[in-house]
């Protein structure tokens, strides 16, 4: 059966480093490799940092939530946050030679590039999910 | 600790910031904009960054450089980046970053570069 482990964080910066550093140790307590772990920590830093800022916009009130799922393909990861939501394919693509040189809009390129599945949904109650996958 | 030491040295008119440490979402990202801001205002926009000591750095790491890149131009300066690890120059390629950035692997010859 799958394994999952679920950790809350509030809405502020340092939530970033505390949900790479709890996803450095699960995942290494799973027996995932050195280039894994490489590839989730650049995931969930990417992911929470969004959720926190862009999702619950730094309002304390509002967690974001973490999960991390071991599969038989791979490592799961899904990080909610409670914000209005968006449309991912209203996001710019930061290479376009319009956008290199805006400052923000480029997690979500990382977290596509690093992770072999990435998506996002509404979820239930407000707010979006992005569950991302790594095989093994 | 703090999450990045940046010093400063000057070779001729360019100043160079060897950065130590962690590019990041908060503290590391605040820490260089607050150098290249100082800088600029002290008349210094012929800069360039010695990356080397950096041992991550996220989106928004990045984006702190495109900032920093365009507050020099800006001000009629030159921004250039030095010793970049495999890393860094992975997700400068990702993100197209290597067309707009003057990259040198050898400082002598980034200084050379700036005359």
């Amino acid at each position: 059966m799958a394994k999952t482990i679920e950790l809350k964080l509030p809405s502020r910066i340092e939530s970033v480093d505390d949900s790479a550093v709890f996803a450095e140790k699960v995942a290494r307590d799973w027996g995932y490799s050195d280039d894994i772990l490489s590839a989730i920590d650049l995931a969930v830093r990417e992911s929470v940092a969004n959720a926190v800022k862009h999702g619950n916009k730094f309002d304390e009130q509002k967690q974001v939530e973490v999960a991390f799922t071991d599969l038989a393909d791979g490592l799961e990861l899904s990080v909610r946050d409670f914000g209005t939501g968006f449309d991912i394919a209203e996001i710019p693509d930061p290479t376009n030679p319009e956008n290199l040189l805006k400052v923000n809009g480029r997690g979500i390129l990382f977290m596509r590039t690093f992770m072999d599945e990435v998506e996002w949904e509404k979820a239930d109650g407000g707010g979006m999910i992005v569950k991302m996958l790594k095989k093994r | 600790m703090a999450d990045i030491n940046i010093s400063e040295r000057q070779a001729g008119d360019i100043t160079v910031l060897d950065l130590d440490g962690k590019v990041t979402i908060g503290e590391g990202s605040v820490a260089l904009r607050t150098a290249i801001r100082r800088l600029l205002g002290e008349g210094k926009n012929k800069l360039l960054l010695n990356l080397g000591g950096v041992g991550y750095i996220d989106s928004s790491g990045i984006g702190e450089l495109v900032s920093s890149f365009t507050a020099v131009n800006k001000e009629g300066g030159t921004l250039k980046l030095l010793n970049l690890t495999q890393k860094i120059q992975d997700l400068l390629a990702i993100t197209k970053l290597l067309t707009v950035f003057d990259v040198y692997e050898n400082e002598a010859e980034a200084l050379a570069s700036y005359n």
